[in-house]
């Protein structure tokens, strides 16, 4: 039998988060965004409902984009779980967020891991999005501040430059 | 600045400063914040619209395994609010609550949990009394008083003020139009929720963090409420994660916190949930409204009486502010000889309204500019054309004494109509879709502070040393406008550096010179002028002692491009850290301060200080629909929007504040409604917010979002730095009236009510289809027991800006009698 | 920060094990499967069950077996299920309703099993605890009265699923397990209308696959009404499969709607088509017929009136598209992307 938690008391697990192996314990009614944000640190994760309604959580659990407030920490032992922290390669930062951050992607820039995240997840996929994918890929990140013209051009953006990476390397 | 150079920084489209963090997750906003043996807070909310406290019992709350503290009102014995005229919340309530979700009681416990386990135990008895649902309600019963403050029963702010004769001008017009709209309240819907941490730093001082826009004001609030001297407290404002105007009034709960770390002496964090942010609202006001307005045979305006009802909801917040703006800024955008304005704000039993992103003035512009469409479309006109033929003069004063500088409205119409294919498409468009045209204008900054004083209403300090690092510091906050990328921006351009150079310092009471906040758009030309005479003092110091190097005159040297040199031999010079190694060898450690007011304004009467500005940016809005007759459905598939914005410090993040405006003002045009629900009130008292979460407070999504087209018209204005006027409130004022015109276009329905839903659509299509008046919108004004008004010749008839009191008016008294030679269209 | 409240987890592999559990936990005990809608209702507190299994790590459960029909495991995921090319090639209707279930991320993480047994909805239950305290609760949790019909006997609370109504169409089965052995259900007898104990399902049964049959000959669409391109709820979902001869005229057609009824309603409505052609006239035939059964109350987004009133227009919709009408102008409009 896998896990079993009882009232009160902690779960202790290993969680793989941006490649690294963290141990924690937590109280097992832990989401995967209480324990990213409160046991971790890493509050480069955000929230804005804890409800599943906004986007603002979302980060890559085995490559694909998820609400971490609706995901049980407890769930996620030995998933590789991907935040905005891991994202950039050293100093070097990753095109989606060259692109965010030059393209006016990000204005108050709370809801700009998620969607970052979240673009990543496409990208990886579909090398090509046509604008109409990048809108429905990003359906479910609320943005309030940039009326989505601009995240939706800085993914573009960004694609051409992955693309284009990747053209080097070959 | 003296020897002139091109604008290097300023107008690019550049990185914005904090971009950097913003994209890496390092951001720091309120709730990312934590300290060692923080504690947590959680508030117990009240469950009846309208109640008495007679009693709470909150012993086995303290006695609840980790909680550390509870509060209650009896801890918070002084009011506060933002304005001064209405001081009237508690951080807890003492012995009323006036909605559901009104703060009673809160716990500090070790995590949110147990605190939230603790409020259960928390026993406190109501005594309910009578809800107030609406305005007209508040009205009907002055006995149930809500607040025992105010002008007459519910009424909390009533007024009225009359520039020239009204009444005269109407009799005599050719047509006089009477129109009444209504505009559904609605909410910032910022994605952060609100947060706020308070500690005592080892001084013993107190420090808040918090998602605020204005920490100014909330640090004047907190010494108010906590009774201690402002220099023991410090307010932080954090990186806000959208502020719309939710973040601008003090919250209780910042000054709950900030009383249990004074109390616990260890750090005490809040968060509130979706729902609490929808409880603490402030959000925009539901104004109902009544446009009389004259026009002459072209269609030139000669005067309008316009009368608001304002749904304030249940505390004063900025409502004081936002009864003038409900009407103010009307004159602005088109010339209009003599103008009556009618304001009334009633309390009710829901949370406070406040400012929203264009606070007070969305609501009017959407009826003026339904009503202007419906003008045109009786007179033939081209509502375009109408509108271009009678736009407001630069450098001229309007009716109530405003004065406009720079005015770019006629361009941004003619850039609209241009792009959009105007002429070919209005009313030729095939049945079912349609085009639409509304203008706006918004203030650039207010010009006066929100409480009375003459201190400037922002200041700036720059330092510099011999590293050649440049630190900025300014009271302004950065809500996700850009701030902080406008203050370096400045700096960097006139000391010829690059903004990588510049440390922005901002919204920090205890390090920055004070600046109001971000709020009625007054960031950019407040902050901007101040950062101008700043680093244009320090430019006067790095030139003088360069001077001396170059052996030139300082008004000679440039400073450009992280160099500085002598204009007539650019490569005779040195870097920009040179020069201020010599700098401060000259003049010992470098530093300046520099500061803005607004000028001085012609209009005196009492009430004269809500509505001036140093600078208005105007817009223009063309929105394509395509109407489903079937359902009523609206599709948008594109917008057209100019603002004419003086100059944009940063050109991509301009266009992104002109995309963000008309976004947002799409989404309230469709869908955004902060709506109420009232049971059956036989059986339940309740009136509870009907949809408080994410999922069914409706807001446009990527795939919602039409493809907007932005046209930057960039004509600087004196009052401004390096001419740019504001971009963050005024591009969504348009878009409202120009979907409900362009719904008239498709399928000849009037839909006087936003928001503009298909079920209203589908409405007004069947009364269409049945021969009756193809209108949903609200059917009547109420009878609003305004003041006397205050009356003011307006400028072209001779006034000096005073009230004039014991003028004759003949027509004052047969009011609305003498309509007998003119045609009145309820259109 | 909203919470979940406590609870006791069990991750079984299997499904035995997972049914031996429910079984001994008895009734305080629910599954878990994507969570997407039982996690948000304990974070309200409107379910609070005192055990969580997990359907996570249980084996088989995301099979996707071709054999006369198809068989689809109930933990595939439902962006699983979009990928699934049978699913998009001989279930259209099926594919286009699990496309459009709520935004990207739930439906990466919201299963086919959980969509089916989706708690049905309502704007005075899907709400804060404090605030259903605010309205004295209601008849669904911890209150005594309907406040969408006052004088209701039952629960009216809205069956808001948007596989449901596609794969009853398609004339689906559900197989539950428990510890006391299997059943095979049509997947419409899945369902009952009543708010509150809206499934046949026990509460130790495990629903583990869906069977579809062999739909050589038929056509199936969806559509859906919601405010915006993504996240909300069905407010009306037109589920409809016909099988035609191949000179057009209807042999077999089924119209189910969703979201206007406490459980997906297959409506009789179908039976107007059979024996003649999809003609504009049958289809405004058909759209009265069903309309008139359709029951939306006051506790969803939008006017009820309204929605009541577009029921023919979406039902017109779905059957032109079967016919054949190029429906990807009206799909972009009210879909916001085409499917
Ligand atoms: C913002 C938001 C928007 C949404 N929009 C939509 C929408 O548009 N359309 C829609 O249909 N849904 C929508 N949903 C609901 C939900 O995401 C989906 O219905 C999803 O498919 C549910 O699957 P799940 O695996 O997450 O279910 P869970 O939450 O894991 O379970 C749901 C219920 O089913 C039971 N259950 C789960 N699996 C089984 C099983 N195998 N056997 C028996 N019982 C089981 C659970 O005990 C629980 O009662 C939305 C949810 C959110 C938060
Ligand atoms: S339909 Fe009635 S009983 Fe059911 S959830 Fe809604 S209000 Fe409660
Ligand atoms: S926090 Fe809003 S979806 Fe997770
Ligand atoms: S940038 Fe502010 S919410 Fe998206």
């Amino acid at each position: 039998m896998g896990i079993t938690a009882t009232v009160p008391g902690k779960v202790h697990i290993t969680l793989k988060v941006n490649g690294e192996e963290m141990e924690v314990s937590f109280a097992p009614y832990k989401t995967l965004l209480e324990v990213l944000r409160e046991d971790l640190g890493l509050t480069g994760t955000k929230h804005g409902c804890e409800l599943g309604e906004c986007g603002a959580c979302a980060v890559l659990v085995d490559g694909a984009p998820l609400l971490s407030c609706l995901t049980l920490a407890i769930e996620c032992e030995g998933r590789a779980i991907e935040t905005i922290e891991g994202l950039a390669n050293g100093p070097e930062l990753h095109p989606l967020q060259e692109a965010f951050a030059d393209l006016g992607g990000s204005q108050c820039g709370y809801c700009t891991p998620g969607a970052i995240m979240t673009a990543k997840a496409l990208l990886d996929n579909e090398p090509e999005p046509s604008s109409q994918r990048i809108k429905e890929a990003m359906a479910g990140n609320l943005c309030r501040c940039t009326g989505y013209q601009q995240i939706v051009e800085s993914v573009e953006k960004a694609a051409g430059c992955c693309r284009h990476a990747e053209r080097v390397k070959a | 600045m003296n020897a002139k150079k091109k604008l290097e920084v300023v107008g690019k489209s550049r990185r914005r400063v904090d971009a950097r963090a913003k994209v890496t997750g390092l951001a720091r906003f309120a709730d990312d914040l934590t300290l060692p043996r923080m504690l947590h807070c959680k508030l117990l909310r009240s469950p009846h619209p309208h109640a008495i406290i007679e009693a709470i019992d909150v012993d086995k709350a303290r006695a609840y395994p980790g909680v550390h503290l509870v509060l209650t009102g009896k801890d918070f014995p002084v009011p506060f609010g933002i304005m001064p005229v209405a001081q009237d919340e508690y951080p807890l309530a003492p012995e009323r609550v006036r909605y559901v979700g009104d703060p009673v009681a809160a716990v500090i416990a070790r995590d949110e949990k147990t605190a939230e386990e603790a409020l259960e135990l928390i026993q406190v008895t109501y005594r309910p009394l009578p809800t107030i649902a609406s305005p007209q309600e508040g009205l009907e019963q002055p006995e149930t008083r809500i607040h025992d403050y105010g002008e007459q029963g519910n009424i909390h702010r009533n007024q009225s003020y009359e520039f020239g004769d009204v009444e005269a001008a109407l009799a005599a017009s050719d047509h006089v139009f009477e129109d009444v709209f209504f505009y559904e309240g609605n909410n910032h819907m910022a994605m952060e929720q609100q947060a706020s941490l308070a500690h005592i730093e080892g001084d013993g001082k107190l420090t808040l963090s918090s998602s605020t826009q204005n920490p100014h004001y909330l640090h004047r609030q907190m010494a108010r409420a906590l009774q201690m001297p402002a220099s023991q407290i410090r307010v932080i404002a954090c990186q806000n994660g959208g502020g719309f105007g939710g973040k601008c009034d003090p919250a209780g709960h910042e000054i709950v916190v900030s009383k249990a770390a004074l109390m616990l002496g260890r750090p005490v964090k809040i968060c509130l949930t979706r729902q609490e942010v929808f409880y603490q609202h402030r959000g925009r006001h539901p104004i109902l409204m009544k446009f009389r307005t004259g026009v002459s045979k072209d269609g030139k305006l000669t005067a309008v009486h316009l009368q608001t009802l304002l749904d304030g909801g249940a505390y004063g917040s900025h409502g004081p502010a936002s009864t003038f703006y409900s009407g103010v800024l009307t004159p602005v955008t088109y010339e209009l000889p003599r103008f009556k304005f009618e304001a009334c704000r009633v309390f009710t039993n829901k949370p406070a309204c406040g400012p929203k992103r264009g606070h007070g003035t969305p609501q009017p512009r959407f009826g003026q500019e339904v009503q202007l469409d419906k003008i045109a479309a009786k007179l033939g006109l081209d509502p375009a054309e109408m509108r271009l033929n009678m736009v407001t003069q630069a450098d001229s004063l309007t009716a109530n004494w405003l004065k406009i500088g720079s005015n770019g409205l006629a361009e941004c119409i003619r850039q609209v109509v241009e792009r959009s294919g105007w002429k070919d498409k209005h009313g030729k468009l095939p049945e079912g879709r349609g085009i639409g045209i509304a203008c706006s204008t918004y203030m650039s900054g207010a010009g006066v502070s929100i409480y009375w004083n003459k201190m400037p209403h922002s200041g700036v300090q720059l330092l510099l040393d011999r590293s050649g690092q440049v630190t900025v510091m300014c009271g302004a906050t950065e809500v996700g406008q850009g701030s902080d990328d406008v203050l370096a921006a400045i700096v960097a351009e006139v000391l010829g550096i690059d903004t990588s150079v510049v440390r922005c310092v901002t919204g920090d009471t205890g390090l920055t010179p004070v600046d109001l906040g971000s709020y009625s758009s007054r960031v950019t030309v407040m902050m901007g002028n101040a950062a101008m005479e700043a680093a244009g003092r320090v430019h006067e110091l790095i030139t003088a002692a360069a001077a001396e190097q170059l052996d030139t005159l300082p008004e000679q040297v440039v400073m450009s491009q992280g160099r500085v040199f002598a204009a007539d031999n650019p490569n005779h010079g040195m870097s920009f850290v040179e020069a201020v190694v010599l700098a401060e060898t000259k003049f010992g450690t470098l530093g300046a301060v520099g500061n803005y007011s607004p000028p001085k304004q012609p209009g005196k009467y009492k009430g004269s200080g809500v509505g001036p500005s140093p600078a208005y940016s105007f817009s223009a809005c063309v929105v394509e629909t395509e109407v489903d007759r079937a359902t009523g459905m609206v599709h948008i598939p594109k917008i057209w929007v100019a603002h004419d914005i003086g100059r944009a410090i940063n050109a991509v993040h301009a266009r992104g504040q002109v995309i963000g405006g008309v976004y947002m003002g799409l989404s309230e045009a469709l869908m955004e409604e902060q709506a109420f629900r009232r049971l059956p009130p036989k059986l339940s008292a309740a009136l509870v917010h009907r949809i408080p979460s994410m999922l069914e407070y409706k807001t446009l999504t990527a795939l919602d979002m039409p493809d907007v087209e932005v046209m930057l018209v960039e004509d600087p204005d004196p009052n401004c730095p390096f001419g740019a006027k504001e971009a963050g409130q005024g591009p969504l004022l348009p878009v409202m009236p120009a979907v409900a015109n362009a719904i008239w276009d498709a399928v000849g329905v009037r839909i006087d009510e936003v928001p503009i839903t298909p079920d209203k659509i589908l409405r007004a299509l069947v009364l269409k289809r049945e021969g009756k008046t193809p209108r949903i919108g609200p059917e009547s004004f109420p009878e609003v027991p305004y003041p006397e008004s205050v009356f003011v010749l307006p400028p072209g008839e001779g006034g000096d800006g005073n009230e004039s009191k014991n003028v004759s008016r003949p027509s004052a008294q047969s009011s609305q009698s003498s309509h007998s030679r003119m045609e009145v269209t309820a259109s | 920060m909203m919470r979940l409240p406590w609870f006791k987890y069990h991750a079984p592999r299997s499904v035995a094990e997972a049914a031996h559990i429910l079984a001994a936990e008895g009734g305080d005990a629910m599954l878990i499967a994507g969570g997407t809608d039982l996690l948000p209702n304990m974070k309200r507190r409107q379910q609070t069950p005192a055990t969580l299994v997990s359907l996570r790590q249980v084996e088989g459960l995301k099979r996707i077996a071709n054999g006369k029909g198809l068989t689809l495991g109930a933990g595939l995921t439902l962006s699983e299920v979009v990928a699934a090319p049978q699913v998009r090639e001989k279930y259209r209707g099926l594919w286009q309703a699990a496309a459009q279930v709520a935004s990207p991320h739930l439906r990466n993480m919201g299963t086919l099993g959980g969509n089916l047994c989706l708690d049905t909805r309502c704007l005075y239950y899907n709400q804060n605890e404090d605030w259903r305290r605010a309205i004295d609760f209601c008849m669904k949790r911890d209150g005594q009265t309907c406040w969408v019909a006052t004088r209701s006997k039952r629960c009216l609370a809205v069956s808001s699923t948007d596989t449901a109504p596609a794969l009853i169409s398609l004339g689906a089965k559900v197989r539950l397990i428990s510890a006391e052995g299997e059943r095979d259900l049509a997947l419409n007898e899945l369902y009952c209308n009543d708010g509150i104990d809206y499934l046949a399902r026990r509460p130790d049964e495990i629903l583990t696959e869906v069977m579809l049959p062999d739909l050589a000959g038929w056509k199936s669409t969806y559509w859906k009404l919601r405010r915006r391109g993504s996240f909300d709820f069905p407010l009306l979902g037109v589920a409809a499969a016909v099988r035609t001869a191949p000179d057009g005229t209807v042999e077999e057609a089924r119209i189910v709607l969703g979201a206007v009824s406490s459980h997906p309603l297959l409506t009789e409505a179908g039976q107007l088509l059979v024996g003649g052609k999809l003609t504009d006239e049958a289809i405004a035939a058909v759209g009265k017929k069903a309309g008139a059964v359709a029951k939306p109350m006051d506790n969803a987004d939008l006017d009820l009136y309204w929605r009541k009133d577009v029921v023919p227009e979406f039902i017109a919709y779905a059957l032109r598209e079967l016919r054949g009408d190029d429906m990807s102008e009206t799909r972009m409009r009210v879909t916001r992307q085409l499917l």
